[in-house]
This record gives C-alpha cells, sequence and structure tokens, in this order.
C-alpha cells in the first residue's frame, strides 16, 4: 500500500476504508477533512459510515492545471475521471473521486462505498487516496 | 442621508488584447467615464478600485493624475467590483464625500483558473488529486439542480444561444458570433453537463463608474440613474461553494439568496418589478439557478421561460442583455461593473441594438469564489 496522500484523512479497517470527518464539539457542525493544527482542538474525529449515497457528480474531461495538480500525466495521456459528492446520512456530504468506468451509469441516490485508489503524482510517487465506488 | 447617482459609465471592451495591460484597460474605462459625466479626475474625491490578477487598482494614479485623492483598492473575490461599487456608495451615502469613481479591471491567463488550496484555507491533497477547480463545482451544482427541477441539456444550450446572440449586437462583448443551439450543445464536453460553450472563459477588460450624490449631480447639471439597493453577502452555513470537500446534510441558503433579498429590501422593490437583470453567468447553469435565487422564477420555470424566449431582449424577462459572462468572458476585478454599465446604458435608453423598451428598474449580481455574491438595484 502507497502512502496516504494526508495523514487523517481515513483509516483502513478490516472490511474496508472509513472517512475521517471532524464534528465540532461547540455546536456538533461536521465537516470532512477533520481540520488540523489549532482548529482541530475544537473538533473530535468521527469515522464516517463505509456507504452513502451520490449527492451529485461531474466527470473532469480536461487536465487539471498545475499547480495545484500533481498527477504524473499530461494533456495527451490525462484520462477523463469522474467526481461527485456522496451524502453520508446523518453525518456530511464528501467530495471525492469516483472509480467508474462508464460514466453514464452514474445516477443521483445511486449507494456508493468508500474504497481507496492509487493515485501516480508527478512529485511524491504514487500516493493512496480515498474514493468513491458504486456498491454492488 | 442623500441619494446616490451614476452620472458617468465607462468601459473598455472585454476580450483579448495582447497590446494593453489590465491597468491600461482600467485607465480607459475611467476617462471614458469621466467623458461621459463631463468631468475631469481632479474633480473626484475618492475612488475605490480592485484586480484579481492584474496588479494594484491605484496602479492608475499616476496616469490618471496625482491629485492625492483618498484610493482605496478593493479585493474580495468575483465580487470585487461589486464590493467597491458598494463602498462607493456607501462613501457618498454617509455624507462623508459627494463625487468619486468606482473602477476594476483585469488581465487572466488562458483556460480555467489556477487555484491554491492553501490560501483557501485548504489541505494541498485536495488540488493535488484534481478536485480544485471551479469547473466541477458549477457543474455539479447544475447537475443536481437538474435533477431535483425538471431542467433539461438544452435549457442550458439556449441560455448560451441567447448569450451570444446578445453580445452580438454589444460594442463592448468579446464573443460577437451568433452560434446555433446545436453548435452549443454538441460542443467538447468540458465537465459533464456543461459544454464549452456554455461556459465563459477568463479574459480581460476594465469598467468605471462616477457616482454623485443628488445634491452634486443637479449642481453640476448632470444626470443619471439612482442606487436604489446595494449588498454584499458571503456563504451561510448550508450552502454549496467552490473548493467544498464537504458540504452541511442539513441544506442552506445561497449568498445570492441572502444579497438578493436584502437589495430588495433597501430598494423597496420586488422582482417583479425589474424590467432588466443582469445575472451571474460563470456558466449556462449559473444563470439557470441564479434566475431563481434572486426570485425571478421558482425552480423549475426556467424550463419553460426558456422555451418562450422570456430572457431574450424582447422577452419579458430579459436577462444578460449584452452576452454576460459566456459572451463578455470574466476579467474578475471588472465583471461586476460590467453589469452595472449595462444596467446604465439600458436606463440611459442608450443600449444601441440590444435596448429593453422602457427600462426604468435594473438588477445586477455578481457572484463566484469563494462563495459571495454582489447585487445592485438601479433606477432610471
Amino acid at each position: 500500500m502507497p502512502t496516504a496522500v494526508a495523514e487523517g484523512v481515513f483509516v483502513v479497517r478490516p472490511d474496508g476504508a472509513r472517512l475521517i470527518a471532524g464534528r465540532r464539539k461547540q455546536d456538533g457542525e461536521m465537516r470532512f477533512p477533520m481540520p488540523t493544527g489549532p482548529e482541530a482542538d475544537l473538533y473530535e474525529p468521527v469515522e464516517l459510515a463505509p456507504e452513502g449515497r451520490l449527492w451529485s457528480f461531474t466527470v473532469q474531461r480536461f487536465r487539471p492545471k498545475t499547480p495545484p495538480y500533481v498527477g504524473d500525466d499530461d494533456d495527451r495521456s490525462f484520462k477523463p475521471f469522474a467526481v461527485g459528492y456522496v451524502e453520508f446520512p446523518g453525518q456530511v456530504i464528501v467530495e471525492g473521486r469516483i472509480l467508474i468506468d462508464d460514466f453514464g451509469r452514474l445516477r443521483l441516490g445511486q449507494p456508493m462505498r468508500v474504497d481507496l485508489e492509487t493515485f501516480p503524482t508527478s512529485t511524491r510517487g504514487q500516493v493512496a487516496t480515498y474514493a468513491f465506488r458504486p456498491a454492488s | 442621508m442623500t441619494d446616490v447617482h451614476i452620472v458617468g459609465a465607462g468601459i473598455h471592451p472585454f476580450g483579448r488584447h495582447a497590446d494593453k495591460t489590465g491597468l491600461d484597460q482600467g485607465v480607459h474605462a475611467v476617462r471614458e467615464a469621466l467623458t461621459d459625466a463631463g468631468l475631469e479626475w481632479r474633480d473626484m474625491q475618492f475612488a475605490f478600485g480592485g484586480s484579481s490578477a492584474a496588479g494594484s487598482a491605484d496602479a492608475a494614479l499616476p496616469r490618471l493624475g496625482l491629485t492625492g485623492v483618498q484610493f482605496i483598492n478593493i479585493s474580495n473575490g468575483c465580487a470585487t467590483g461589486g464590493s467597491s461599487l458598494l463602498s462607493g456608495y456607501w462613501a457618498i451615502k454617509s455624507g462623508e464625500f459627494d463625487l468619486g469613481v468606482v473602477l476594476g479591471f483585469d488581465k487572466h491567463p488562458r483556460g480555467a483558473f489556477n487555484a491554491d488550496p492553501e490560501a483557501s484555507g485548504l489541505p494541498r491533497w485536495y488540488g493535488e488529486t484534481g478536485m480544485m477547480l471551479t469547473t466541477q463545482f458549477f457543474a455539479m451544482k447544475i447537475r443536481r439542480y437538474m435533477e431535483l427541477h425538471g431542467i433539461s441539456a438544452t435549457t442550458l444550450g439556449r441560455v448560451a444561444v441567447k448569450a451570444f446572440e446578445n453580445g452580438a449586437v454589444t460594442p463592448h462583448a468579446w464573443r460577437r458570433q451568433p452560434v446555433d443551439l446545436e453548435t452549443v450543445l454538441a460542443s467538447e464536453m468540458l465537465s459533464d453537463p456543461l459544454t464549452k460553450f456554455m461556459f465563459c472563459s477568463p479574459a480581460e477588460g476594465g469598467a468605471a463608474l462616477v457616482l454623485a450624490s443628488d445634491r452634486k449631480m443637479r449642481e453640476l447639471g448632470l444626470s443619471g440613474p439612482r442606487i436604489r439597493g446595494a449588498a454584499v453577502r458571503t456563504r451561510p452555513r448550508g450552502s454549496f461553494e467552490v473548493f467544498a470537500p464537504s458540504l452541511d446534510v442539513q441544506r442552506g441558503k445561497s449568498p445570492t439568496e441572502l444579497a438578493s433579498k436584502a437589495a430588495y429590501e433597501m430598494a423597496g422593490v420586488g422582482p417583479a418589478d425589474v424590467d432588466v437583470a443582469q445575472l451571474q453567468d460563470t456558466e449556462s447553469g449559473a444563470e439557470v439557478m441564479h434566475m431563481a435565487e434572486n426570485g425571478f422564477c421558482a425552480d423549475g420555470e426556467q424550463e419553460q421561460l426558456l422555451v418562450e424566449g422570456a430572457t431574450r431582449v424582447t422577452g419579458r424577462l430579459p436577462i444578460n442583455t449584452d452576452g454576460g459572462c459566456i459572451a463578455c468572458g470574466e476579467p474578475i476585478g471588472a465583471s461586476g461593473l460590467r453589469q452595472v454599465f449595462e444596467n446604465v446604458q439600458q436606463l440611459r435608453q442608450r443600449a444601441v441594438g440590444r435596448q429593453v423598451e422602457g427600462a426604468r428598474i435594473g438588477y445586477s449580481q455578481v457572484y463566484g469564489a469563494p462563495g459571495l455574491s454582489a447585487v445592485a438595484v438601479l433606477e432610471a
């Protein structure tokens, strides 16, 4: 397993990956990722459910600008990818890359599972990041 | 408190100008606004100005005249122009000044904007893995809206067709050629469901307005639309904004809904009173959603309104009569002032080729990163 894209973004359990959000102690507002630095004191980490529902999505058809994008592809080798928001009911709605070959099969409301994806970068080799995959 | 009027308006055509800096275009707009009012730079008691990517707005001073005038640089994301207008409005309304200028200009590189995660308080990986793009946000916002409210891709296409139709007859527009529906829909898909011709592009341009108190305007023998209401509002909890790794499950209002409500209240008018509107159309979907967020229709009614041509210059609710951002491009510092410039043309009955008959109330709304909206309501 390559190194994680950042510490504290997800955790791997025996039955799969979980995202780590932060719940603000004062009012219960949840956000992802769990805040870092001095802000972290105001939040407590919360593992999100393994599955949620697709809230919205699009397909990134052109290579994002570098910086900030660090994919080890170029304009010619870039492969479009889907990206979307998944709602974890009662918790928070999280944005992530989506693992799917046929973009035409994505539908709002469909069940999505948290998974991990190996993302090749031009700056620090392969990293592991979270992604969503249609739940079978 | 005094009323505030726009007694002069100037613009440098939007588009690409290889031989000019952003500052050149801003100075051009100020000179044109002063000429329009028949005034000199030395008459100005204050200036508020901004640019996002073309340097400090007060770099215009050595060219316009080192008169010692109070000049304040404004930087407020995509609402920079709207914020300059609001600042000038308050400066006069407070009674502190009675004549001044607001200006905005910009010059951006081609293609989508480069975003810096850390400047937005976001983790680096968010940008590194390809999620920090304004284009994705707009696509995902309209995708969900289309599902919930029955908006078709054809409607998105019609918005762009109307923009190019208006741009074709607007001297300050960048895209001056009509484009048909099939071409819009068949153009390159950039971020589903939005195609290339549905998006605006970063561009260049400048816009400036001369503001005066009611008393000063009369004293100088000038005239111009009155600013009846103006407001800037930022994202409330539960809104859906650019660059958001997560959203609250409790959904809330948008900054546009808040700014719109505040401006209508100040103005003492409602959406039904508006004769012509300039709404943020970063892409076709934004115009569709902003029609509802600004109170011009209920969610979903846009589908039928676009079929009827209600938002064309000849329709019952003309929107983006100069082609909006889709036909003019979006130089951030100037974009909000371009909308107000267009409303001034409309209310002064000098929008040749695109004049809305008898327009008396003009409405403008600029929206953008990091989640704020600026609205202004003018009366002829």
